[in-house]
């Protein structure tokens, strides 16, 4: 199956709000083995990707976008921060697909997720590029 | 931070066994079965099972707030997932390396390249980041 050639500069529905709780700040902190910041209120930097990665998911699997999961890595992250994830916060994320490039049998999915609270609030910017292996022919 | 331009950071060693993947797993929502099961893994060409890259930037973005302090001051960070890293099924598993240079200072901001090897061998590219200071 090949990519929806209209796929670069589409934007996905955003996901379903997401409470940040002081629990999931303390497994994701015990997770990548940091101390708890600021009595354990405050997330550690790459927390927005656990939001991010629900709009990933959706981009990899909704029908007719012609990713094939087990086809694609994870081939470079980046984050704008605008302030650190913060217990209680309500958060979203939105995904828009900024480009694609080929290269040799492989499609370069350039991807960028805004995450942000409920009220508006802008949190952290991930880009997130998604190496996908053309099936073989 | 009084830091200055081409001063080297704290270089930052961290370990990382099978325990901790499936621990990262849970907590990103991750479940990749390529950063558990051998079987899967290799059927990809993989050596074996590996880590999560967003873990990997995880420890060097444990690593820069350590440097920082504070993780508000933090603007942006990440990197290439350039090259696996292979964890093996065994009690020691990979050993992380994380280093920082401080590159520029400039109008109360800083860059820091991160090199993050494993057993000598970079695997991040492009592993930057940029914090106030």
């Amino acid at each position: 199956m090949a990519l929806d050639p209209g796929l670069a500069g589409r934007t996905f529905a955003p996901t379903p709000p997401y409470t940040v709780s002081r629990e999931k700040i303390a497994e994701f902190t015990a997770a990548v083995g940091a101390e708890p910041l600021d009595g354990g209120s405050i997330a550690p930097p790459t927390f927005p990707i656990v939001v991010a990665f629900q709009a990933l998911t959706r981009l990899m699997t909704e029908p007719g976008v012609g990713i094939e999961l087990h086809n694609v890595v994870h081939a470079e992250q980046r984050f704008d921060v605008v302030r650190p994830v913060r217990a209680g916060d309500e958060l979203f994320a939105e995904l828009t697909v900024d480009s694609v490039r080929s290269t040799a049998g492989t499609d370069l999915i350039a991807t960028r997720t805004s995450v942000r609270t409920t009220s508006g609030e802008p949190v952290a910017t991930a880009f997130a590029t998604l190496a996908h292996r053309a099936a073989a022919a | 931070m009084t830091w200055q331009s081409g001063e080297a950071l704290d270089a930052r060693s961290y370990r990382i066994t099978r325990a901790d993947l499936i621990r990262y797993a849970g907590a990103s929502g991750d479940f990749n079965p390529i950063h558990w099961s051998d079987r899967i893994a290799t059927s990809v060409g993989l050596p074996g099972v590996v880590a999560h890259g967003m873990y990997t930037l995880a420890l060097a973005a444990r690593a820069l707030t350590e440097w920082v302090g504070d993780p508000a001051c933090i603007v942006s960070f990440g990197a290439r997932f350039s090259r696996p890293v292979a964890v093996p099924d065994d009690d020691c598993g990979a050993a992380l390396e994380v280093a920082g240079l401080v590159t520029d200072v400039r109008d109360g901001q800083a860059s820091i390249d991160l090199t993050v090897t494993c057993q000598g061998a970079k695997v991040l590219g492009m592993a930057r980041a940029v914090v106030r200071c």
